[in-house]
């Protein structure tokens, strides 16, 4: 749907009611609003894992030397260095770097059918929209794998110190969930089920949304509407996913 | 819900060669800043000269992802400005809890 950018007769107020002061319609606008409210819930994830990161010491030595240990936060590189298939071998942030690929092109195939939407091209945005959730689907399923490798652990148990009832025990540490962590301190464990939590269940409801455009579209609903706005309001959101990960990958797994 | 026996005919339009190029530009520069964050990773010791690297590159990536994918530099000014304002909460935000985190850092009392 095609909004013409504000124009009012001359001498009268853009703000007086009877034009569209933003160029765009009711819906668009709240979704670009309810974006940028779900923009401050994601910072909020983010900066207070940057706060509680800085506020560790971290580790000092070469990287070659790092081990798991509660007294500095982790290298997210030697976290996060295996790959299905390859069992034992190390390949750093190989796996998310397919997963963010994976979302970067989803990005594009959701931007196509949009533009198949402009020119009522039925044929193409229901094609569109089918490479969109399979993207979506195959990044899903890789955070899945992702997380199971997490909680399940290392081949080799983490020993560490821990101070019950006034004495020092060794324990050791197989895997993470929020009550022990096998990387390092037990807050990065928490952040990260929280923050690439947070993220996959936007996933998953873009999915799903991009799944109900997908069906109405098969069905012909915005043929008889006459505009395929609706592919354009769940592109929004979907781009969105696409860009809060594109921060996640940065400041979780890269820095 | 009423079934229409008579689907009106709407106009197909050929497909816009020039902007479908470009957003297969937008994906490639996407694409190629990923793969040199990547490359970064490897080759720089970990510092503040590479943060402020990768900071930089998502910048970039997060400007064409809602400049161009999500259409926002194509937008009316006053929205485009709506959007944009309010992201300095976020920044400042940032700024005051990394401070914070830094001074808790030499306090150190995590560590007794």
């Amino acid at each position: 749907m095609a909004h013409a950018t504000a124009t009012t007769a001359p001498g009268q107020d853009v703000w007086n009611g009877g034009a569209s002061p933003m160029g765009a319609s009711y819906g668009k606008l709240m979704m670009w609003f309810f974006l940028l409210s779900d923009a401050f819930t994601f910072s909020g994830l983010l900066v207070t894992y940057g706060f509680v990161r800085s506020a560790h010491p971290s580790f000092t030595g070469l990287a070659d030397a790092f081990t798991f240990s509660h007294a500095y936060w982790p290298i997210p590189e030697k976290v996060f260095e295996a790959v299905p298939f390859f069992h034992g071998f190390s390949a750093p942030l190989v796996f998310v770097g397919i997963m963010t690929f994976i979302l970067i092109m989803s990005s594009v195939t959701m931007v196509l059918a949009v533009e198949a939407g402009h020119r009522m091209d039925r044929k193409a945005v229901e094609k569109w929209m089918l490479w969109t959730i399979l993207g979506g689907i195959t990044f899903l399923s890789c955070q899945a794998w992702e997380w199971t490798h997490f909680i399940v652990g290392t081949d080799t148990p983490t020993a560490f110190k821990d101070f019950v009832n006034g004495a020092w025990v060794t324990k050791t540490v197989t895997g993470a969930n929020l009550h022990v962590n096998q990387y390092g301190p037990q807050d990065f464990a928490d952040f990260f089920f929280f923050i690439t939590g947070f993220h996959g269940f936007h996933v998953f409801s873009g999915v799903l949304l991009n799944f109900l455009i997908y069906y109405n579209t098969v069905t012909g609903v915005y043929q008889r509407r006459g505009h395929y706005e609706m592919v354009e309001k769940v592109g929004l959101y979907w781009h969105f996913v696409d860009l809060v990960w594109v921060f996640v990958f940065t400041f979780f797994y890269l820095v | 819900m009423a079934h229409h026996s008579e689907e009106q005919e709407i106009a197909v339009l050929p497909p816009d060669k020039e902007k479908i190029k470009k957003l297969w530009t937008v994906a490639g520069i996407l694409g190629a800043l990923t793969a040199v964050e990547f490359l970064i990773a490897f080759t720089m010791h970990h510092g503040a000269a590479k943060t402020t690297i990768f900071v930089i590159m998502t910048i970039i990536k997060a400007g064409y992802i809602v400049g161009e994918f999500m259409h926002l530099k194509y937008e009316v000014k006053v929205l485009f400005w709506s959007i944009m304002v309010p992201i300095a909460f976020i920044a400042w935000m940032l700024v005051a809890f990394l401070y914070e985190g830094f001074q808790l850092s030499d306090i150190n009392f995590i560590n007794f």
